[in-house]
């Protein structure tokens, strides 16, 4: 049985496709079987919401009268600093981005109470941002000084565009020391007092195409309530790392760069988001569909919880070192059970990735595909896969003589 | 001189229907904000309002409320969840200790039992959205 996207976008057309989300699949195959169910299905739909610190976005402000140059300037949304480094009225903005004035971690944990994800955030839900702008000044671009308010909707482009996201399985976090951690994987109580993991598991969309056979360079997606694509492979995006003997990675592997129109996204899927004595970040809701060309595809579809194992790193310890170790190896069925037997301990589970907004998103798109709003798109090129041989660098660091 | 506040207000039974809270707004000039309500008929009616306004429509407003028959209480510190915030992550479950904030297996959302809370506030800087908020 092979399919192609073509004829799943004439089904789509029509309203005749079958689409299923990555957890109905599971039941699906149990029920009718891999080549019963491959028949039957056309898209898979995925879903994951998390913090996702890598995420960013890029404005044209469009040009004040007279005009100033933004470039090599300095610029701030809400007291949040910009990247001005661009030409005279683009500008980026990053999820991680705090106010200079942000007090960070001097009393620690600091709160980290606003940052780029919020101001991310408030512009998605149509509020007036400040602008303020201080250049240098040229003859061909006057002003020195620029306050205003802004609204996305004045803006000539509001893109949305993360570097890395949707990080294809993810580390469990613990604190194996005696005194409470704040990280970006949450609060880590002391002695293995809780596990925090950041992954929807059987829904998340790299988990269900381990190998990288249908999301390419240019899948169109669920990106923060709107349609966006996949622009590139994500930073970091390493498909050697360890795997299951089905295929499925152990460890962090894959990552998507994923890019869309912010004006048409909402705030109920892109949310600032702060971790306390970490920083500030943005939560992004991402789902892609997979369409089911073949029956090996579906397989891959309906991996469970159960059947997806992560690697449980110490955040006091090991991860700050860079050093390799892991405490051991967890499945998501346990985790999401609320509790994990570790080193003789009951350890209290929790999740930084929301699933209930996971179904919600491959619902959705669900929902999209079946009514013909959402077309599948044909990748115009793979995600490098494992094939590659990419090497997951650290810094090499070179002492620099005077 | 503008003024905000929280207040509680339990509406008896006869009253549930009345456009009460239309005539916060529309006699009194008062912003109100809906931070919780549960009015069942026949039942008495219980809303959490955020009234702002200028200290004489507020004290306006609350003046209109008492002859109408509505009970005022002050809100005393307390832990509300914005549920508009909130994403279920379920961050909070293992920093809560008194297991007011617990995940419920079959639905995978958090649900926020007030009646466990002691107003700790230990979840409200570590919930990553902010969803927890405090009350006085
Ligand atoms: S940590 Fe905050 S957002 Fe997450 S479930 Fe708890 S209250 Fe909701
Ligand atoms: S204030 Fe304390 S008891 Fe109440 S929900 Fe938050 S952590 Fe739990």
């Amino acid at each position: 049985m092979i399919k192609t996207i073509a004829e799943i976008n004439e089904k789509i057309g029509k309203g005749q496709a079958v689409v299923v989300n990555a957890e109905e699949v599971i039941g699906l195959v149990a029920k009718k079987g891999v080549a019963r169910a491959a028949r039957e299905v056309d898209v898979v739909t995925t879903g994951t919401f998390g913090p996702m610190c890598s995420s960013g976005a890029y404005f044209n402000l469009g040009h004040s009268r007279p005009r100033i140059k933004v470039g090599g300037g300095r610029a701030y949304l809400n007291d949040v600093p910009v990247y001005p480094g661009l030409a005279a009225v683009d500008i980026f903005l990053g999820a991680t981005a705090i106010p200079d004035d942000d007090p960070r971690n001097r009393i620690h944990p600091g709160p980290f109470n606003y940052g780029g994800g919020h101001v991310i955030e408030e512009l998605v839900a149509g509020k007036d941002v400040r602008l303020v702008v201080s250049a240098y000044g040229t003859d061909c671009y006057p002003r020195k000084r620029l306050e205003t308010w802004i609204n996305i909707k004045d803006l000539n482009e509001a893109v949305l565009f993360n570097v890395r996201n949707a990080y294809q399985n993810y580390n469990v976090a613990v604190n194996l020391s005696d005194k409470t951690i704040y990280t970006y994987m949450g609060v880590l109580k002391p002695k293995l007092g809780n596990a925090n993991y950041c992954s929807a598991g059987q829904l998340s969309p790299l988990l269900n195409d381990p190998y990288y056979k249908t999301i390419g360079i240019g899948t169109r997606l669920f990106l923060g309530g709107g349609m966006g694509y996949i622009a590139w492979h994500g930073t970091q995006h390493n498909p050697d790392a360890l795997r299951s003997a089905d295929g499925v990675p152990r460890r962090g592997a894959g990552t998507l760069a994923v890019i869309g129109d912010l004006k048409q996204m909402s705030p109920r899927w892109l949310v600032g988001t702060s971790m306390l004595g970490y920083g500030s970040t943005l939560t992004v809701g991402i789902g892609v569909p997979i369409p089911i060309l073949s029956e090996e595809i579906l397989r891959y579809t309906a991996v469970k919880d159960e059947d997806i194992f992560a690697a449980i790193v110490d955040y006091s310890g090991s991860y700050p070192q860079m050093s390799p170790d892991v405490v051991g190896e967890v499945s998501y069925g346990e985790l999401k059970s609320g509790r994990i037997s570790l080193k003789g301990k009951q350890v209290p589970t929790a999740s930084l990735s929301s699933y209930s907004r996971a179904v919600e998103i491959a619902n959705t798109l669900k929902d999209w595909i079946v009514k013909g709003e959402f077309l599948l798109t044909e990748p115009v090129a793979p995600l490098p896969g494992v094939e590659e041989g990419i090497t997951f660098k650290p810094l090499k660091e070179r002492p620099i003589e005077e | 001189m503008a003024i905000s506040k929280r207040v509680v207000l339990h509406f008896p039974s006869r009253m549930v229907e009345q456009p009460i809270i239309y005539r916060l707004v529309k006699d009194y000039n008062l912003v109100l904000n809906i931070l919780k309500a549960s009015v069942t008929p026949k039942e008495e009616g219980i809303m959490v309002l955020e009234l702002s306004g200028a200290r004489a429509d507020y004290d306006g407003g609350i003046r209109y409320l008492q002859e109408a028959g509505v009970k005022i209480q002050s809100l005393g510190q307390d832990i509300m969840r914005n549920d508009a915030r909130c994403t279920h992550c379920g961050a909070c479950v293992v920093i809560c200790p008194t297991g007011a904030l617990a995940l419920d297996p079959k639905s995978r959302m958090v649900d926020f039992n007030e009646d466990k809370c002691t107003a700790c506030e230990l979840c409200v800087l570590a919930c990553p959205p902010r969803a927890m908020e405090v009350y006085f």
